[in-house]
């Protein structure tokens, strides 16, 4: 494995983590407190090309790799995992697929307002009744000559509401199943197309997610993305990229975690000396540096195996499975060696701790990256 | 319109560590920064080629090859061009020298690129050194009109209009072009990169104007060490004292009137 680690690319991380310090990291906690979907940071962020780095400039994009891409979601999570899954969920969920399925027309005029920033993207296959089981989605596309449409609804959507642009599945053959899905590109503002209820969260609350009602929805036939009854195919090679980008945020919330303690464990006294003097303190951060920079090899061999066009598949579903359970741990016990100050708002911790959990399940839970990495490993 | 930004890249701390033997700053393991006012000249720069695309902003330091990284760091905010001036004979430099090489860099970087700077842009002083000096200096080798303190420009008929920091109030100046502008810190943020203008950044090639290049117009008895009427006698660390009583009032009248009593009864004054 060749992990590119140029001076480039360490450019770029100390260009996103600056950014991610000195706009994100104040913001975190109150955006975490009320909710309020961060705007300005997007707008911010589209300026910079932080919305389009795995993207060619033909199509808006900075040229950049996945590679990148994964150490601004790390970079950015680390003090704040809400805006992170706002850039995975844009970048890994909604320009990726229309960069990979899109004809040229589609490119054009939709992922080059993506990759640019200008538009914000999401991505939405779960339904009320259908989650890894997509082919029990109930949302259905109907052929109406001139025109699709879309009736049904979507739930659990990531940048529902400020998104603009939508990837949208739908049965267009119910006997088919799993061959009877297609993906449509959606506009906001379409036709018979609107946000539903918005969903409260236990962590990363500041990132949207909402519901998405499709009555009547008029959708025109060259929005169809990639081949009629092949959504299947559009939605799962997605979720493939997507969990490089969750595995990326959820190394950010162990890193973020780790730094956060490291410094306070120097500060707090306990017994007349720093905790960072007792054994058990250095034997935890320890422990977790080295399982969080064991995270960081197979999210950053994942990245490059996706950039070197190789089988990547299994390779993310492992980077997810490990780096997500690993967030969740180190963030737990991180919180311990806070002791009761960690339990409160006053310190990031228990912020950190709420954001891990979702990193297990959204975009594939653990026991999905299971099935795939035992599907690859021929255990059938 | 044509602006010529001076930067100097510095350590990157406010614990700086000074040789005992040498009295220098040591630099070994300290991150490097764009100084900071100069940045707020870059910003502002910046802020006119906003207005003006035709705008040319050429960025220009004095120092060791290092220093092309900071230079590559202007080129990712702002910055077209960049010039890195360095040779072992500039060396020891103090401001006088400094700012004597710089004018007549400016003059070869007027010559290399066919035009004449309506502007040169400078921050107000450096973080490591603090003088201030450079910058008015280079407006007196070069003969130019000058404004210092300034937190903002803009353009008008006659060249800028300058937004003046004061001790206690804000001036608007105007000065004509070309001139010599040095920058405090604005209330708007310096611009972040972008990732494009990063990564053209970083494959950029930064030409080099050495001594051998400004032979014929520069006097090298006045630049470097022998150049340099600053003769640094002892350089340290202030010992800070924890010990340190807090004086606030309303006014400052009141905080003088209250110190006044404390040294009296400790029988000071």
């Amino acid at each position: 494995m060749d992990f590119i680690q140029d001076e480039m690319h360490q450019d770029l991380i100390n260009m996103y983590r600056e950014f991610a310090e000195n706009e994100v990291k104040p913001l975190a906690a109150e955006i975490d407190k009320t909710e309020q979907f961060p705007g300005e940071t997007v707008a911010a962020m589209a300026e910079m090309g932080l919305l389009g780095i795995p993207f060619p400039e033909e199509y808006g994009g900075t040229g950049m790799d996945n590679l990148s891409y994964a150490q601004c979601v790390e970079e950015l999570s680390k003090v704040c995992a809400a805006t992170g899954v706002i850039v995975s969920a844009h970048t890994s969920l909604c320009a990726t697929p229309i960069f990979l399925f899109g004809t040229e027309e589609q490119k054009q005029k939709y992922l080059t307002p993506l990759a640019s920033g200008q538009k914000l993207g999401a991505f939405g296959l779960t339904e009320p009744s259908a989650g890894t089981d997509a082919a029990g989605q109930k949302t259905v596309a109907v052929d109406k000559g001139d025109h699709w449409l879309i009736n049904g609804s979507k739930c659990f959507i990531t940048n529902g509401g400020p998104a603009d642009i939508y990837i949208v599945f739908a049965m267009t053959d119910k006997e088919a199943g799993n061959h009877g899905i297609s993906a449509f590109i959606v506009e906001k503002g379409f036709q018979g197309f609107s946000i539903g209820k918005h969903e409260e969260k236990m962590g990363i609350r500041a990132s949207s997610t909402s519901e998405l009602v499709f009555e009547d929805c008029i959708v025109p036939k060259e929005n169809l993305l990639g081949e009629l009854n092949k959504g299947f195919k559009v939605a799962m090679m997605t979720l493939d990229g997507g969990r490089i980008g969750i595995a990326a945020q959820a190394l950010g919330i162990a890193e973020g975690a780790i730094a956060e303690t490291t410094a306070y464990v120097k500060e707090r006294k306990q017994f007349g000396r720093p905790l960072s003097k007792f054994q058990n303190t250095q034997f935890e951060l320890a422990s977790m540096q080295a399982q969080t920079e064991a995270a960081k090899l197979l999210v950053y061999q994942a990245a490059c195996a996706k950039d070197n066009h190789e089988n990547y598949s299994h390779l993310a579903a492992m980077a997810k499975l490990v780096a997500s359970e690993n967030a969740s741990d180190v963030t737990r016990r991180c919180l311990q060696l806070f002791g009761g100050y960690g339990y409160t708002r006053e310190y990031p911790m228990e912020r950190m701790m709420r954001d891990a959990k979702i990193t297990e399940i959204y975009e594939g839970t653990s026991e999905v990256q299971k099935m795939v990495i035992a599907s690859w490993m021929g255990v059938k | 319109m044509n602006i010529l930004v001076c930067i100097k890249q510095v350590p990157d701390t406010t614990e700086i560590k000074i040789d005992p033997v040498k009295k220098t700053l040591i630099r070994e393991g300290v991150p490097s920064i764009v100084n900071t006012y100069d940045t707020y000249a870059l910003e502002n720069a910046a802020r006119i080629k906003d207005q003006d695309a035709s705008t040319q902003i050429v960025v220009l330091s004095m120092g060791p090859e290092q220093a092309k990284t900071a230079l590559k760091e202007c080129l990712a905010i702002a910055a077209d061009k960049a010039y890195l001036v360095t040779d072992r004979a500039f060396g020891g430099s103090d401001t006088l020298a400094t700012s004597y090489i710089l004018s007549e860099a400016i003059k070869k970087v007027e010559e290399l690129e066919g035009y004449k700077f309506d502007a040169i842009f400078c921050g107000k002083q450096a973080i490591d050194g603090d003088t201030a000096q450079v910058g008015p200096e280079i407006a007196e080798h070069l003969d130019l009109p000058q404004v210092t303190y300034a937190l903002e420009v803009e353009n008008s008929e006659e060249g800028f209009k300058v937004t003046q920091q004061g001790p206690e109030n804000k001036q608007i100046i105007a000065v004509s072009t070309p001139c010599v502008i040095t920058f405090t810190q604005p209330d708007f943020e310096v611009r972040y990169p972008t990732i494009r203008r990063k990564m053209a950044a970083n494959k950029a090639q930064i030409p080099n104007i050495t001594a051998a290049d400004l032979e014929g117009s520069i006097d090298l008895t006045r630049c470097g060490l022998k150049g340099s009427p600053t003769h640094v006698k002892s350089t340290f660390v202030p010992v800070h004292d924890s010990n340190i009583q807090f004086i606030e009032e309303e006014t400052l009248e009141e905080a003088g009137a209250k110190l006044a009593n404390i040294l009296s009864d400790e029988h000071i004054i």
